[in-house]
């Protein structure tokens, strides 16, 4: 089974630098947001992946935290975008 | 434990393929909207199939804790509310700064 | 909000909020319950008004109907993103996209962010803006068949108006 796992991570790392090229070439700055955003969303998958190849069932406020912050950092950059400046003071 | 082992292995294949489609559409279609349609969502659903495989993996070959699918199907429900917010954010933003959506029959943007 | 409503709204939070803290330990001896009930209290008191607003009315038959009410979003769910794929693999990519508008009769908070979360969540259609005056929703959909279940169906609006009782 473990073995399973280790393929499965490496397909997620696959498609983790497939998103990348739209990273580097998407024209304008939405694009690349976007791709960020989905190189995030991946990453916590590969975490909780890698939490059972290492067999540490006790590793998942990890991938947890990390979900929170990469949904808030999209976020934060939205709003940055849309008004041009981030907070009203 | 044969039939747990094959249940986990076609929901992580059915997973993949699905964040597969997500980055090969991001790769393929010929506008911001239309790319983010493929990804935010097949993304949403492949996490969701692989992470219910993993929860099902977890409570037959780790019996002794199982607090710990409570956590991961937290994972799995705030996946599926904080990634079309954040999405709808920043299709929001686009729209209000002028980014026009593709049309049938223009060049690739 | 009167005296009653916010310590209606405090208690409700702060319980939430400990029994959450209690899930996520699972280690149940004095210290960690006590440093996990000075914890949940400095976070109630700092956010008691975002989670709670007033006693709410009937909120009892809303919450059973939204539980009965994902199933049916999960099976929707599955089927449209079949079809996206469809869509990406074929060699000539048939997409049209388009943006289309129309008015629901929600107007509460809670109602009018489900009712964007399950059109974006649902493969075809990203909501673009929703105006709260006047429940419009704008919506980009990616080819004629995605647009015409919102526009001509109205399956999903019935079914959320159903649940937060705003026909």
């Amino acid at each position: 089974m473990i073995s399973m796992f280790l393929v499965i991570g490496l397909l997620t790392v696959v498609t983790i630098l497939l998103c990348l090229y739209r990273a580097v070439v998407g024209p304008g700055v939405f694009n690349r947001v976007a791709a960020v955003n989905v190189v995030g969303t991946k990453t916590v998958v590969l975490l909780v992946i890698m939490g059972y190849i290492f067999e540490r069932p006790l590793f998942f406020d990890i991938p947890l935290l990390y979900a929170m912050l990469n949904f808030i950092g999209t976020l934060v950059f939205a709003k940055y975008l849309e008004r041009g400046e981030l907070c009203s003071w | 434990m044969l039939v747990v082992d094959v249940t986990v292995a076609i929901l992580l294949t059915i997973g993949m393929f699905f964040m597969f489609i997500g980055a090969i559409g991001l790769l393929r279609f010929p506008d911001f909207y239309t790319r983010l349609h493929a990804t935010g969502k097949c993304d949403t659903l492949g996490e969701g199939l692989i992470i219910v495989g993993l929860i099902i993996y977890h409570l037959f070959h780790y019996p002794g804790t199982p607090l710990v699918t409570v956590k991961l199907l937290f994972l799995i429900i705030f996946i599926f509310i904080a990634n079309p917010t954040a999405i709808h954010a920043l299709v929001k933003a686009a729209y209000r700064r002028g980014v026009k959506p593709w049309r049938w029959g223009e060049g690739r943007r | 909000m009167n005296r009653g409503e916010q310590g209606f709204g405090i208690v409700v939070t702060f319980c939430i909020m400990f029994l959450f803290w209690l899930i996520l330990s699972g280690v149940f001896d004095a210290f960690h319950l006590i440093t996990g009930g000075i914890c949940s209290a400095i976070v109630t008191l700092i956010s008691h008004g975002l989670l709670v607003k007033g006693r709410g009315e009937r909120v009892l038959p809303k919450s059973l109907r939204l539980l009965l009410y994902i199933p049916w979003q999960l099976w929707q769910i599955v089927l449209a993103n079949v079809d996206v794929a469809y869509r990406v693999l074929h060699p000539k990519m048939p997409i049209n996209p388009r943006v289309i508008e129309f008015e629901t009769s929600l107007r509460g908070d809670f109602a009018l962010a489900t009712l964007a979360n399950s059109i974006t969540l649902t493969p075809g259609t990203i909501t673009i803006f929703v105006e709260p005056g006047k429940g419009k929703f704008w919506v980009h959909a990616l080819a004629k068949e995605h647009a015409d279940a919102h526009l001509v169906d109205k399956t999903m609006q019935g079914k959320v108006a159903h649940v937060f009782m705003e026909w």
